[in-house]
């Protein structure tokens, strides 16, 4: 009689075969993207729906790249959604800290309202956000998408920072401060490396967020050169054609920045950062 | 070196008074351990002595000088955690050394010091590791060398033992009375284990719900415990405790058994009689003050427990030293010891000869 023990090969290729299936399934709609990027204008409707395009083509990275508008929407998104994920994280972390670590008057009615902030749709509140940008004087301006965002995020990212700051040992900051830090200087030298998943993951929310954000872009922005990429991606769709090609290279590009962001904070968001604090 | 002062401290959280009526003054190098059951506010106590949570009545003083409202960095003061609380991101070294480092401390004064505090502690090997890659034990030192190194007035333990195996603890409980005979240094010792307690303490604080019940050395409480709680609380295993009707000589227990007591006086007030399970002898069959049936004998080569059923109060337990030739089921005698007998009256305080 053999091992028990021993995993069944068929299970195993049942499970890469599952993986494999959650794989092309996810990653398909990338591949079109690209593979309508990639095919020559003339092409793409006689060959729409083949898996490979019988010729490959750069030009519509070229156009949009050195023709279009395209360098200074991605630029735009970059301040905007840069800034919001800076802004949010910021706020999101010292309110975070304090609902997780301190007792005060009012965290329960703060905290009730932030969730209510959350419940209302978008739509109700488009109108008076617009009108209160309007009177500020901030249409067609980055500024105004970078509050907007950041307000809007704040909720939730404080939420998730006050998790991260529940998942720090409160002992370590008061043995920090029996080693003679004062409260900040434990916050700097103890809290904030170990809260650095946190704040990669916050940050990566917030900005993919406000990157691929279209509503708000779309309202308080009509000036062709502060718009965001979303919005940016419209002009493609022109009164008679929609220019797919160029429309799904520049789709393309716009993927760039959110992978490196994600590679540059996935070392942070590695988990278990905290193991060996406390107890054995 | 420090002499520490508690005057009248009390601790409320909102309107739920966690410890109350604190006086406790702490000799310079003293060995001091607060003992009580959990949530009695052991932990409470030694953390408004480092500072980390504020005093809501009452005077706390080192040397003389009020600190109610110096921060925890001012009191120089070192504590170990139960969790230890090791920074995870730092090696050892740096774990050890990081009062240091907040200090701006010479890197090479740093150095040294880490080095020896490492050595003494046996950890010189693991100093680039960090606190994950080390066993409970491990961690447990490293807690202890963060603490030693600072040289500070006195030293906080808070459980520090609780989380590791009955092995460790009793090798780590050596460690730390070697340690207090080395630096001489004030040590104030929580724990809710009484024989930690009776082995390493010059005194013991008794806690029982935010009350002090007794300070004293561990044979003071051992021989003359302030109330039914201490005495219950302090001595492994646990003291006898039967109802009694007290009389002019001695009392009645329930079963109409009379006890002369002539060691004794203040036996008319006495409500419960305490014994030592180490303070009743077995004899014959139909001899000694109660007859009981052994119900359970357990032989452990240097004692013999027995559990007995005594008739009219139930079961009671002895222990005798050596290896005593009882069987379960067998009918004995048993003689209590009366010049270690303890009587309670109503309230649970114990009633002592006046001296
Ligand atoms: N922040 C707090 N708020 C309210 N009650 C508390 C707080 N911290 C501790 N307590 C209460 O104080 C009592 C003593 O706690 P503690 O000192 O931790 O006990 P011990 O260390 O003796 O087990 C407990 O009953 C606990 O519930
Ligand atoms: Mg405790």
């Amino acid at each position: 009689m053999s091992a028990v023990k021993n995993p069944n090969p068929a299970l195993i290729v049942g499970k890469y075969a599952a993986l494999a299936f959650y794989l092309i399934f996810a990653l398909f709609p990338l591949y079109w993207l690209l593979k309508i990027g990639l095919t020559p204008d003339a092409l793409i409707y006689s060959e729409g729906t083949r898996l490979f395009p019988s010729e490959i083509t750069f030009s519509n990275f070229t156009t949009v790249i050195f023709q279009t508008d395209f360098v200074a929407y991605f630029r735009n998104s970059l301040v905007v959604s840069l800034g919001a994920a800076f802004f949010t994280t910021l706020f999101a972390a010292g309110a975070g800290y304090a609902f997780s670590r301190f007792v005060f008057a009012g965290k329960r009615i703060i905290i009730a309202l932030m969730l209510v902030t959350q419940m209302f749709p978008l739509l109700m509140i488009i109108a008076p956000i617009y009108k209160i940008v309007a009177e500020l004087g901030l249409l067609n301006s980055l500024t105004s998408l970078i509050v907007v965002y950041t307000a809007f995020n704040i909720p939730f990212a404080t939420f998730l920072m006050q998790s991260f700051f529940d998942g720090i040992p409160k002992d370590l900051e008061d043995a920090a401060m029996m080693d003679g830090c004062s409260r900040f200087q434990a916050l700097c030298k103890v809290v904030f490396p170990l809260t650095l998943p946190g704040l990669g993951a916050t940050l990566g929310f917030v900005f993919t967020a406000a990157w691929s954000e279209l509503l708000f872009a779309l309202m308080l922005i009509s000036k062709n050169d502060a718009m965001t990429f979303p919005v940016g991606l419209l002009t493609f769709v022109s009164k008679f054609s929609v220019d797919w090609g160029q429309m799904m290279a520049a789709g393309v590009l716009a993927l760039i920045p959110s992978c490196l962001f994600f590679i540059f904070i996935q070392r942070y968001l590695v988990q278990g950062l905290t193991s060996g604090a406390v107890k054995g | 070196m420090a002499r520490i002062e508690l005057r009248d401290v009390a601790k409320r959280y909102g309107s739920v008074e966690v410890l109350r009526n604190i006086d406790l003054e702490i000799q310079d190098g003293e060995f001091i351990v607060l003992v009580g059951p959990s949530g009695c506010g052991k932990s409470t106590l030694l953390r408004m002595v480092a500072g980390l949570e504020p005093i809501s009545s009452g005077d706390f003083l080192i040397d003389g000088e009020r600190m109610n409202d110096v921060r925890p960095r001012d009191r120089d003061i070192a504590m170990v955690f139960q969790s230890y609380a090791l920074y995870p991101h730092m090696d050892v070294a740096r774990n050890m050394g990081f009062s240091m480092e907040i200090r701006k401390d010479p890197v090479a004064e740093r150095k040294s010091k880490v080095a020896q505090a490492a050595e003494t502690l046996g950890l010189s090997n693991l100093t680039d590791r960090l606190p994950k890659a080390l066993s409970g034990g491990q961690r447990q030192r490293v807690a202890m060398g963060r603490a030693i190194i600072r040289d500070p007035q006195a030293f906080l333990f808070d459980e520090p033992l609780s989380n590791l195996d009955a092995a460790l603890r009793v090798e780590m409980r050596l460690e730390i009375a070697r340690l207090h005979q080395k630096l001489s240094a004030t040590m104030i010792y929580v724990t809710h284990d009484q024989v930690e307690a009776l082995t390493l303490a010059d005194r013991i604080v008794v806690l029982n719900g935010g009350d002090i019940q007794q300070v004293g050395s561990p044979l003071e409480l051992y021989e003359r415990p302030a109330n039914k709680f201490v005495a219950q609380f302090i001595g492994s295993p646990t003291m006898n405790v039967v109802p009694v009707i007290g009389t002019d000589t001695g009392v009645t227990a329930g079963n109409g058994a009379a006890i002369e007591l002539p060691d004794q006086p203040l036996t008319a007030q006495a409500k419960e009689l305490g014994v030592r399970p180490e303070h009743i002898d077995v004899v014959d069959n139909g001899t000694g003050d109660l007859s009981a049936v052994a119900d359970v004998v357990e032989h452990l080569g240097s004692d013999t427990n027995i559990y007995v059923n005594v008739e009219g109060i139930g079961s009671m337990m002895v222990r005798k030293h050596g290896n005593i030739p009882v069987n379960s089921g067998e009918q004995l005698g048993l003689r209590i010891q009366t010049e270690n007998a303890h009587l309670f009256a109503d309230d649970g305080t114990a009633l002592r000869p006046v001296a």
